[in-house]
């Protein structure tokens, strides 16, 4: 099966919602316990929405933040991993997806955050069947589609006149899914 | 379908505006609180540190506000947008996050004459020094460019005389000097002119003019493009590219992204400054969005008749109106503002000052007053009003001399406002 080269300029929305929705455990290379890093707000914000979150960072080993454990690499992780969200740039993006691409099972999705481009690392992952995106916060795009985007005059580049969603705890809105 | 695939029409209607999910009420209600109540204290602090998304208190933010910035920062093509109490506070609120004490701006000499008085006089008390530069000749920003220039200000179509700025000349030197370049975008709005789609960084308005478009509430907005990297040159923009110590040292940039500088402007500048917009202002401002394009379509229309009409009088001597064929600037209005020349522009009379003075006196239809953008059309002797502050050669620059009459455009009979002119130049 060829995979479709996707244009990593601009995803389509149902793209992202797509991803947002199916991923169940996600693991964050990366992940930091300082909270006013951003990614202990990505961490946070994942846990809140009611995924599974498993924070990468070799310095933290063994340790926990917000009740998850940390681990050394993604090869510790006990569970399949749905998603790897790359929090890290440059030269170390390279040998995460290395790693990623070692699991069994392999993730279902690559995500590099914000700032983070890696194309021949992107084509490695899609010639496996697995799903890239780069340049994207999964906080950002989970609030485009939730509508809380929207709430700090963000931009969500969506349109809808259907009545927006609560999510289950009541305090924040959920994807609608 | 993504939003991008909607036509500016539909966004200005819908973006921004999905039915609120507790009472699915179809139009966006006025949220006229000044505060909301925290699930808890965990809750709260998270709020507090930035860390959730949602709602503290209206100087900061509000629902009613973020429909009309969402909507904005639709139909502009930025990634958010920071509405606040007037185009004065957007202006001054953009500058906040650029200038340290000593930093340098260039900006156009043809700006809104209340905007060449708070760069040149009360932005001294802050020490930011303004550098002027001739909007007709891109390179004089170039010239006045130093180590300490922060920014470059331009307007897209300049208030009074209606010139169309050359954005994409400006916006090369911007980014070959690695500076922001702001827009303000106020008279042209982005159904006439998209600065982003020129290369501008950030673009401003007075929501109080067309974008509102009656007269009848005040605002503001800055609308960040996402486009300029904060944080590429260490220490340059230190609000945005170092650690805050009010938000225990978390970086903007770093954490925001491409949104950062509106996350700024809010976190930073109107929790501390607090030029807040009014949720009835801002509801005010929306319900006039939604028909942007039909009502900036027909303020165009009809100016162009009245443009035509003065063109030919005897008792005329220029008319300054980009959408005129014989004007100078009618190629950059085809360029960057090919749907129209916007409704505000000025006229001079052979009869000099007292011709100007008497022509404002005798309008019937026309409301003397200082503003543009209203479905009523104004007229205003610049000289005398809006420009009074400024000297005789400040004056001639920003194209306001003793002749000059400026007028905006309503959305009433063109023939009954060219019949109204005719009885006040006759009388
Ligand atoms: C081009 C332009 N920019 C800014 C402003 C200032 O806006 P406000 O009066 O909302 O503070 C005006 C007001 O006339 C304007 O015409």
């Amino acid at each position: 099966m060829t995979k479709h080269r996707f244009d990593h300029n601009r995803y389509s929305p149902s793209y992202i919602r797509g991803i947002l929705r199916d991923a169940k455990t996600i693991a964050i290379v990366g992940a930091s316990a300082n909270d006013v890093r951003p990614s202990f707000f990505v961490l946070k914000y994942l846990i809140e929405k009611g995924y599974e979150v498993y924070p990468i960072n070799p310095s933290m080993a063994g340790k926990s933040a917000l009740g998850r454990e940390f681990y050394a690499s993604l090869a510790d992780v006990p569970v399949a991993i749905d998603m790897v969200d790359v929090f890290r740039g440059g030269d170390a993006v390279q040998g995460i997806v290395d790693e990623a691409l070692q699991l069994s099972p392999l993730p279902k999705v690559i995500w590099m955050q914000l700032g983070v481009r890696n194309d021949e690392a992107a084509q490695k992952a899609e010639a496996k069947g697995i799903n890239v995106v780069m340049n994207r916060c999964p906080k950002m795009e989970y609030g485009k589609h939730s509508g809380e985007w929207q709430w700090i005059g963000g931009n969500t580049g969506l349109i809808s006149s259907k009545k927006q969603k609560l999510h289950s705890s009541g305090r924040v809105q959920s994807l609608g899914i | 379908m993504s939003e991008e695939d909607y036509g500016f029409d539909t966004r200005a209607i819908h973006a921004g505006a999905q039915p609120d999910p507790a009472t699915g009420a179809r139009a966006t209600p006025i949220y006229q609180t000044t505060s909301f109540v925290f699930d808890d204290t965990q809750h709260a602090a998270d709020l507090f540190a930035l860390r959730s998304f949602g709602n503290i208190y209206t100087r900061i933010m509000n629902p009613t506000q973020a429909v009309l910035e969402s909507k904005v920062a639709s139909l502009e093509g930025g990634t958010a947008a920071v509405a606040c109490a007037s185009g004065h506070a957007a202006q001054f609120l953009v500058f906040h996050l650029l200038m340290q004490p000593g930093d340098e701006f260039v900006a156009a000499s043809q700006l809104y004459g209340g905007s060449i008085n708070q760069f040149n006089h009360s932005f001294k008390s802050f020490n930011w020094k303004v550098v002027w530069a001739n909007a007709d000749k891109p390179r004089s920003f170039e010239k006045a460019i130093t180590k300490k220039t922060k920014a470059i200000f331009i307007e897209s179509i300049a208030n009074p005389g209606g010139k169309v700025t050359d954005l994409a000349a400006i916006a090369e030197i911007a980014r070959e000097n690695k500076i922001p370049l702001i827009v303000d975008n106020t008279l042209a709005t982005p159904y006439l002119c998209r600065p982003f789609e020129h290369g501008a960084d950030i673009v401003v308005h007075s929501l109080t003019k067309f974008m509102g478009g009656h007269g009848n509430s005040m605002g503001g907005v800055i609308v960040d493009g996402g486009t300029f990297n904060w944080s590429e040159q260490a220490g340059k923009y230190p609000l945005l590219s170092e650690p805050n110590a009010s938000y225990n040292g978390m970086v903007l940039s770093e954490t925001f992204g491409n949104i950062a500088f509106a996350i700024g402007a809010r976190v930073l500048g109107l929790r501390d400054f607090g030029p807040a917009i009014s949720p009835t202002n801002a509801f005010n401002i929306l319900t006039g969005m939604e028909t942007l394009s039909l009502r900036m379509q027909r303020h165009c229309d009809s100016t162009l008749k009245v443009a035509k009409w003065l063109n030919k009088n005897d008792a005329v001597s220029w008319v300054s109106y980009a959408g005129l064929k014989k004007d100078p600037y009618h190629k950059l209005q085809k360029r960057y503002a090919p749907k129209g020349a916007g409704a505000v522009f000025t006229f001079g009379l052979n009869g000099g000052y007292d011709m100007g003075v008497k022509v404002v006196s005798n309008v019937e239809l026309f409301s003397h007053l200082a503003n543009v953008g209203d479905t009523r059309s104004l007229i205003i002797h610049p000289a005398s009003t809006t420009h009074s502050q400024l000297s005789a050669a400040q004056l001639l620059k920003a194209g306001a001399g003793p002749e000059v009459v400026r007028l905006s455009i309503g959305l009433e009979d063109p023939a009954d406002l060219i019949a109204d002119l005719d009885q006040a130049i006759k009388a």
